[in-house]
């Protein structure tokens, strides 16, 4: 008990603290969002979403935030952070170097709550671009158990399989800040990520889904989202690749 | 027409459009930039028919380049099926209206009726 | 009534500040593109003067033959010299030229295609367009 206690105090005298600035907007009752400022005591280690936890700990229970795993696995806790989408597990304030951070919902995603939004129009655009693998066969049928692969071959996407769905590279896309329409860095992405799977037989189709007045071609290689990626997907990459299959300069 | 086909088409009229534009601005360097501009200069430069066919080209090149440049911009700012026809239409209607204009001002002028 | 996607909007598009060189390069395009575009259409009109024979060729002349009249194609050339610069590189990327190999991301994932290469492109459209600029200046302030 006495060592919960010195570690307890040693916390305090090591703590600083930021001022903690979370936008407040419920779309059913307000016109448009507030923010409202808490003093959130830090130390070197401490994340954005443990600040925002802390806050509803010990300030205000009603702030809505969505999270789970705070390991950047799960993808949920995408916000606006200090101007810029960042996952707030995965965001020490001791590295945002400022004495106020300011967390606001992500852009380009319908506002539930405060800092939560709605994925739906994401997980739609990844499901349209066929986000398996397409084949005649099946392993069920086939003589072997198993497609095998080379590491080479599985180079080619791996880095793309790492996407955790957090929408961090459609906040950020400068085509998605007006268009509604647009497929996405996100599901383009995925959509290289299966054409460059030596598996996968379903190059075509996905090319013709994503050949659309609103689809690969509004991409303009900004670059923004491989920017943001929280897990070194690097859509931009992924983009470009695929559109150099469409271009001829790949086969 | 598919996107991918208007996109091609995008991206080589701009290449063609590089090298034509640069014999162009190199025609009023050479020969001297006031010099290049007096009325009997740009009179013998239209009545020149390769280069009449080259003003020509670009004026064709650019047009189509910078329409469907347009284009782009417009449907990425406001999306609906309307608006992005009118934009789509339009676009092609301005190209057309600005590429018989010049044409006008490069065939009259080359067959001698200023 | 439609659900408000809270989309960014020009704004945010327009904002060159939070991600670097090509977010600036992204707008610089958008923005000489347009400028081309207005420049070509209003070159058309200005070239058709010479339909009205000597005199009304050498009225047009006398409007554009000025010190703004120079200026504003000094602009025109910066503006034309960026766009083919930076268009030949973007267009390189959508091909897939130049984006990088994709491999395994290790921490802290710099991104592979927001490389050096690029980067230079597009410092390098930014200096050959002001290069020209003070080049088509010289020409035209110095006869």
């Amino acid at each position: 008990m006495a060592q919960v206690s010195s570690i307890s105090n040693e916390q305090s005298s090591t703590a600083k603290s930021i001022i903690l600035k979370i936008s407040r907007y419920n779309p059913e009752h307000d016109e448009s969002s507030q923010f409202m400022e808490f003093n959130v005591k830090y130390e070197k280690w401490t994340t954005v979403l443990e600040a925002i936890l802390d806050v509803k700990k010990h300030f205000d229970h009603s702030v809505a935030v969505r999270y789970s795993c705070r390991q950047a696995t799960c993808g949920s806790c995408g916000m606006i952070i200090n101007g810029k989408p960042r996952l707030a597990c995965f965001t020490k304030i001791s590295e945002l170097d400022s004495n106020v951070v300011t967390v606001e919902p992500m852009n380009n995603f319908p506002v539930i709550r405060d800092l939560a939004v709605k994925f739906e129009k994401l997980f739609d655009s990844h499901q349209k671009i066929k986000p398996y693998l397409i084949r005649d066969d099946t392993e069920l049928v086939s003589d072997e158990k198993e497609f095998l692969q080379t590491p080479e071959e599985v180079e080619q996407y791996i880095q793309f399989a790492n996407c955790i769905k957090c929408g961090l590279c459609n906040s950020a896309c400068p085509t998605m800040a007006t268009d509604s329409s647009f497929v996405g860095p996100q599901a383009l992405a995925q959509a290289y990520r299966y054409v460059a799977d030596s598996r996968d037989k379903g190059k075509d189709s996905r090319l013709k889904i994503i050949d659309d007045s609103h689809g690969i071609w509004r991409c303009h290689f900004a670059g923004s989202c491989s920017q943001v990626c929280p897990k070194g997907v690097d859509p931009a990459m992924g983009i470009q690749l695929l559109r150099g299959y469409m271009l001829g300069f790949r086969s | 027409m598919r996107e991918s086909t208007i996109m091609k088409i995008h991206y080589g009229t701009a290449l063609a459009a590089v090298a034509l534009v640069a014999v162009h601005i190199l025609m009023r360097l050479t020969q001297g930039f006031a010099d290049s501009l007096e009325y009997e200069s740009v009179l013998a430069n239209y009545k020149f028919i390769p280069y009449a066919i080259m003003l020509e080209l670009i004026l064709i090149l650019l047009a189509v380049h910078g329409f469907n440049g347009l284009r782009v911009i417009l449907i990425e700012l406001k999306q609906g099926r309307i608006y992005e026809k009118a934009v789509s239409y339009g676009c092609l209607a301005a190209m057309i209206g600005l590429i018989a204009y010049g044409s006008r001002t490069i065939i009259m002028t080359n067959m001698g009726l200023v | 009534m439609p659900q408000d996607e809270h989309k960014e909007g020009v704004g945010g598009m327009i904002n060159p500040t939070r991600y670097g060189i090509e977010r600036v390069a992204y707008l610089l395009m958008r923005l000489s593109g347009l400028g081309l575009l207005a420049y070509f259409v209003a070159h058309i009109y200005e070239t058709s003067n010479i339909l009205r024979g000597q005199v009304g060729w050498n009225e047009f002349l006398e409007l554009t033959q000025t010190t703004e009249g120079h200026i504003f194609l000094a602009i025109v050339i910066a503006m034309c010299v960026f766009h083919t610069v930076n268009g030949i590189r973007v267009m390189l990327g959508h091909g897939g030229v130049g984006v990088g190999k994709p491999a395994r991301p290790d921490y802290p994932y710099d991104p592979a295609s927001q490389n050096y290469r690029h980067k230079i492109g597009i410092y390098s459209s930014i200096v050959l367009a002001a290069v020209a600029t003070m080049y088509g200046l010289a020409v035209m302030f110095g006869e």
